[in-house]
This record gives structure tokens, C-alpha cells and sequence, in this order.
């Protein structure tokens, strides 16, 4: 397993520009301080269960980046800075973790991209059907999967990379390795020396990456990206991190992992690694970190407030998104709904909040 | 021959009327869909280059092409996974289960997804795919190939579950699950596909969903069933005619979402009702049914409703399915206990 590289290196990444890494940063220190706060709600009884991507976000905003408009995003759960770069809001982010379907009313890029998946790996077999889809009528365009290092011992996961392999779908799958299904870590999950050697098997290029590093994650995912769209073929990025969270706010990692490790993961973070290479390179100043974390706390607090000002759905309404159609079934139970609630919290038949 | 090769040339055979048998019915509808709409693709275990391993998808891969009818790898979970995929982005699949004993690796998909996409994005994306798979014993296959477990499937909100009765039935409704726009779970009793031949007009017309057919007309007492069991259901129909007792026949046909509008208003104009399934006893469509006249007809009822049904036990192996399956006797002895002849 590759060892996460504890000192940044002394030279820029080939192709990658100050301005770059400085963007990438941003958006990176925007993601963990947005993540931070969105667990400071739960601790609040603001937010329900949520899964924290604290030391993951130099995966998801490598991905991001890398993805075209017309690429088709195929998410986990654990994607909030993919999803944010793809133009869905912090708030909406928020509002799927607070419990509310109506997060997943992407729009921008996102609006063809799958909603959040949690059951482990399914989502790898809806990428695989979203890239037939683009491949049969010829759109030049990739679908992108996420999944934990845990979905590999799936068979979604296998099954979906053989046939990614077999038909040369325009799919690209980036595992985030960061070691622990929720309890159990990764020497317990495979006997394999890495995740990327599952690809072998599916007759499809695999390689492992730095997951800590945006410029690693940003331009193997752009290959593999820019390699799909022209046709030829899938790729398997195991890109490894390491979690520096629980598994989610229901979740206590103290009762099965050493502090020292996690210590020890925290000197190879990809927030203070990315600071560092800037600092090497005078690509950033105390002025600039300072300006940022001011936009941040407002961009966060703005989101934070849209979030918490958002009206809960009508009664009625979670009965309405079944079929394209209103059953006499659903229908009847509409009306049964009319009467366990007062009138002002169910809608009319359009939809609209009634006052 | 001539009939087969009638069926075969497609579109230049509008409402051309074809004698064919449900299996046959079913290649029909898939044909007539295909030629209308492009993005309607066949995919599953054997459906291409085989035509299905009872034949339902025959010729269609020399008809449309490789791109259009997918030989996938045996893997049922990828092959409903890549059809939710498929389905949200702008692709109609139509998958063959190859037996619904086998649909079991599927189901986290069917459940946790194709049924929910819709809801989850609050109508953002939506899954139009149709899951095809036969179903029920009476064939002598081996096991795991007898199933019949339509009710675990009907209990998922948000999934249609459409099972033809008849060449004519299948032909209608399969067209209609293909267009529908949300996941239809279309379940065909394979041992009824090839035991009648019926006149199918293939006109392109569809059959309603989430609607009940009447089959034959009686004053007398309810008969209802669905798929294979119809045949036994209409022929315990013609036995109580002879001895004086007319029958309302309902084929269900839609099991999920249920038509009990029809069902109800039968029930209250006979006052009686027997329910016919094949599958197991506890927890099944007939039990919802049984619940369901209970809540809307009770006052109507002469004499407690009565279900005729295969027992709590898988389908014995095919030396002694006939131990199982219920037959057109049990059925009429449900009616006289119902009609209080004995």
C-alpha cells in the first residue's frame, strides 16, 4: 500500500500552475470548514446523521475540477466537494443530510448526475447503465463513480467493472481508500496488495494515486476522463486518503482505532500538505489565507442560514413523487393525509403550499 | 411457419392479426416497441444471440441489431443496476430475469433504487424500465425455477407489477409497461406460454395498467385470479355455469398498484368471493384482496370470503408440483363452501 507522502514536494506538479493549486486550495479549505460545521449542527440537533469528508477533500475537489459539464456524476455518499463543484449548493448538501428529499433537486451541471447513494456499491451498476446511455448515442462524454474502499468486497462492484471492462464502457470509477469501512479496516476487506489491482481481473487499466494530493487525484482523473470520452475504455483510480473523521456523526471510531494512527494521518493531510507547497513556492500569503477564511465563514454562514430557513415539505407531499401519475391507491391515501394534518400544511393539487 | 414469419416483418404488419401464443405475444409487443422507439433496448442473460432460453426475444437481435439486444454477463444485480443507469438517462430497457427464482440478487436494486429514483429526486430523474421475468410452476423445472413470489414485489411502493394472463393480455400490457414511465415488474406465467393460441391484432395499442379485466359476467359469486391461475379460475367458471352458478371473473392483472374499484363493485353486486393464487398461502396478493373486501365490502358479503392457494412451503421439486398447485377442483370447492353447498 502506498505510503501518503508526509512532505510536500519541492517542485510544482508538471502542468499545474500556482493559480491552480490556489483555486484547488480554496475550494478544498471551503469543503472542510463547511464539513466542520455541518457536524457542529448535528452536535446541535440542527442536522441528522451526516457523514463527514474530513481529509477526503483532496479526492472530491480533484474529481470535480477534472469533470466536464456533460460528464454525468455518479456519487456516493461521501462527495460533498464533488457535488458542490458540480453546482449543487451548500444548502442543498445540507438539506439531503437534514433530511429532506428536496436536496436532490440538483440543477447546473449535477442536473443529469445521480442522486446520493447509500446502499454500498449499487451506485457502481448505474454508472455502468449511465455509460452505456452516453456510449449508445455517442456522446464524447464520461460517467464518473465514487465508491469506499469497502464497496470493493461488493458484488455491484465487480459485477460493474466487468462489464465497464468487457463492453470498454466510457466509465471511470475512483475508489476513496481511506482505509476504514466504518469499523473494519482495510487488511481486513482484502487480502489484495491494492484496490487498483481489482481492475486486472476486469481487463481494464487500474493505478493508485496520492489521494492527499489534488494535482495527483486532478490529473489521473482527467486522463481517465479524456480517455473515456475518446472511446477508449474504463479506468479504476484507487485514489488513498485516509479518514480523519468517524464514519458518520452516528459513529465513535474511538472504540475500534489507535489515536496514533489517526495522529499520524493527520501530519499527511491534504489541506495543510496543499498550504505547505504554496508556502514553499511564496504562491500564498497570511493576506490571502486570512481573506479566504473570511469568505469562507461567510459563504458557509449564508449556506448555513438558507439551510435552517428552509420550510419543511407539506404532509402531503412525500406521497406525490411515486409514480408519473397519481394512483387511486396514493390518491385515496393523499386524502387520508388531508385529514391527519391541518390544512396549512398540506398542499394543493399543484403543489402549492396552501396558507 | 407462415404465421411465425408474418410476426417476424415487423411494422409492414399493422394490424395484421396474428394466432399465436403468449410467448409469442410477448416478442410481438417487444418488436412493436422497439420499432417505434429507439431508445427501447432488449438486454439480458441468452436474449440475443440465443433469443431467450424460452424463445421470447427470438429474431429480435437479427431485427435490431447487437446495439439494441444485449447477450449481458450472468450477473442479475448488474443487470437491473445498468438498467436504472440506462433508465435515467434516457434509455427504455426492457430486462429479462431469465427465471424469477433468480431475481432475488436483483431485488436491492429493484427495491432500494428503481422503485425510488423518482421519489429520492423529488421527480428530477425517473427509472422507465420494464424487468421482465417468467414466473410460476407446472413445467417440471428444476428448482428455483417454480416460483411464484409476485407479493414480495407488489409490497415495494413506487413499482408496478403487471402479470398477462393471455396472448392477448400479454401483447397489451407489455407495450404499455414499456411505455410507462416509471419500473414495471412484468411477470409472465410461463406455463400458460405456449398451452393456448389467440388471435392478436398487432395494432400497437396498448392495454390499461392498474386495471382489472372482467372476463366473463355473473351474478352468482366473484371469482378472481391472475397469470396461470385464470385458466384454472375460468374453467372452475364453466363447471359452477353448468350447475346453474354464473361467475364474475376478474383477472387482476396489475397486482400492484390494485384496481379495487372493480373488484369491490363486483363483489357488492355477488356477494361472494373466491380468490385464486399460486403462490404461497400467508402474506400473499390474495390475502391484500381478502383485507381489502373486508374494509369495503363487508356488508355485502353473504358468506366469508374464500382463498384458493399454493401452500407455506417452496414449490416441491417437479416429481410432485401437483401436490401444490391449486386446480380448477379446489376452486369450485372453495365456491360451494362459499355458496354454502357444503
Amino acid at each position: 500500500m502506498t505510503q501518503l507522502k508526509k512532505q510536500v514536494a519541492s517542485t510544482l506538479p508538471a502542468n499545474i500552475s500556482l493559480d491552480w493549486l490556489r483555486s484547488a486550495y480554496s475550494h478544498m479549505v471551503l469543503i472542510r470548514a463547511f464539513d466542520k460545521k455541518v457536524v457542529a449542527l448535528q452536535r446541535t440537533g440542527q442536522m441528522r446523521t451526516y457523514p463527514s469528508c474530513l481529509g477526503q477533500e483532496a479526492i472530491g475537489v480533484g474529481i470535480g475540477l477534472a469533470l466536464q459539464d456533460n460528464d454525468v456524476f455518479v456519487p456516493y455518499y461521501r462527495d460533498q466537494a464533488t457535488l458542490f463543484l458540480r453546482g449543487v449548493s451548500l444548502t442543498q448538501i445540507m438539506q439531503v443530510w437534514g433530511g429532506d428529499e428536496r436536496g436532490h433537486l440538483f440543477e447546473g451541471a449535477a442536473r443529469r448526475d445521480l442522486p446520493l447513494c447509500i446502499p454500498i456499491a449499487t451506485q457502481m451498476t448505474h454508472a455502468a447503465g449511465v455509460a452505456i446511455a452516453l456510449k449508445s448515442r455517442a456522446e464524447h462524454q464520461a460517467c464518473l463513480v465514487t465508491c469506499g474502499d469497502g464497496a470493493t468486497s461488493k458484488g455491484d462492484f465487480s459485477e460493474a467493472l466487468n462489464l465497464a471492462g468487457l463492453w470498454q464502457l466510457p466509465m471511470v470509477c475512483v475508489i476513496n481508500n481511506n482505509q476504514w469501512a466504518i469499523s473494519v479496516p482495510l487488511h481486513k476487506q482484502t487480502a489484495c496488495q491494492t484496490l487498483a489491482q481489482k481492475a486486472v481481473a476486469a481487463g481494464m487499466e487500474g493505478v493508485q494515486i496520492d489521494g492527499n494530493d489534488v494535482a495527483e487525484v486532478y490529473q489521473a482523473v482527467d486522463r481517465a476522463l479524456t480517455k473515456a470520452r475518446q472511446g477508449k475504455g474504463p479506468t479504476l483510480i484507487e485514489a488513498v486518503s485516509y479518514r480523519l473523521s468517524d464514519h458518520t456523526t452516528a459513529d465513535d471510531a474511538t472504540r475500534y482505532r489507535d489515536l496514533e494512527q489517526v495522529n499520524n494521518a493527520w501530519e499527511r493531510e491534504p489541506v495543510k500538505r496543499l498550504q505547505s507547497l504554496l508556502h514553499a513556492h511564496q504562491g500564498w500569503s497570511p493576506e490571502q489565507e486570512n481573506a479566504l477564511l473570511e469568505s469562507v465563514r461567510k459563504q458557509v454562514d449564508d449556506a448555513v442560514t438558507a439551510y435552517l430557513s428552509i420550510p419543511p415539505q407539506p404532509a402531503d407531499e412525500f406521497l406525490k413523487y411515486q409514480f408519473a401519475e397519481m394512483t387511486t391507491p396514493l390518491a385515496l391515501q393523499i386524502s387520508w393525509q388531508h385529514e391527519r394534518f391541518p390544512e396549512h400544511e398540506t398542499s394543493d393539487s399543484n403543489g402549492v403550499q396552501k396558507s | 411457419m407462415s404465421v411465425t414469419r408474418a410476426v417476424n416483418s415487423g411494422l409492414s404488419d399493422i394490424n395484421t392479426v396474428h394466432e399465436i401464443t403468449m410467448v409469442e405475444a410477448v416478442t410481438l409487443a417487444l418488436r412493436r416497441a422497439m420499432t417505434e422507439d429507439p431508445t427501447v433496448v432488449v438486454l439480458g442473460e441468452d436474449v440475443a444471440t440465443n433469443g431467450g432460453v424460452f424463445r421470447a426475444t427470438e429474431n429480435l437481435k437479427t431485427e435490431f441489431g447487437f446495439k439494441r439486444v444485449l447477450d449481458t454477463p450472468l450477473a442479475e444485480s448488474m443487470i437491473a443496476g445498468i438498467s436504472i443507469g440506462m433508465a435515467t438517462h434516457g434509455m427504455r430497457p426492457v430486462a429479462e430475469i431469465q427465471f424469477m427464482g433468480f431475481i432475488f440478487a436483483a431485488m436491492e436494486q429493484i427495491v432500494c433504487h428503481a422503485a425510488r429514483m423518482r421519489n429520492r429526486t423529488r421527480g428530477r430523474l425517473h427509472c422507465p424500465l420494464v424487468i421482465r421475468a417468467p414466473f410460476g410452476g407446472g413445467i417440471g423445472a428444476p428448482e428455483h425455477h417454480s416460483e411464484s413470489t409476485e407479493a414480495l414485489f407488489a409490497h415495494i411502493p413506487g413499482l408496478r407489477v403487471v402479470i398477462p394472463s393471455s396472448p392477448v393480455r400479454a401483447y397489451g400490457l407489455l407495450l404499455s409497461a414499456i411505455r410507462n414511465p416509471d419500473p414495471v415488474l412484468f411477470l409472465e406465467p410461463k406455463r400458460i406460454y405456449r398451452i393456448v393460441r389467440q388471435r392478436v391484432v398487432d395494432s400497437g395499442k396498448g392495454l390499461p395498467l392498474d386495471t382489472c379485466f372482467t372476463l366473463r359476467q355473473g351474478d352468482d359469486i366473484t371469482l378472481i385470479s391472475w397469470g396461470a391461475m385464470m385458466h384454472e379460475t375460468l374453467q372452475a367458471a364453466t363447471q359452477l355455469q353448468q350447475r346453474g352458478v354464473n361467475a364474475d371473473v376478474i383477472d387482476v392483472a396489475t397486482i400492484s398498484p390494485l384496481d379495487m374499484t372493480t373488484i369491490v363493485r363486483s363483489v357488492r353486486h355477488t356477494g361472494r368471493c373466491v380468490i385464486v393464487q399460486e403462490a404461497a398461502r400467508s402474506g400473499g396478493i390474495a390475502s391484500e384482496i381478502s383485507a381489502r373486501v373486508a374494509e369495503e365490502a363487508m356488508p355485502w358479503l353473504q358468506s366469508p370470503v374464500q382463498r384458493v392457494t399454493g401452500f407455506d412451503t417452496p414449490m416441491p421439486y417437479p416429481r410432485h408440483e401437483h401436490y401444490y398447485l391449486p386446480t380448477a377442483a379446489d376452486i369450485v370447492r372453495a365456491c360451494e363452501r362459499t355458496l354454502g353447498v357444503i
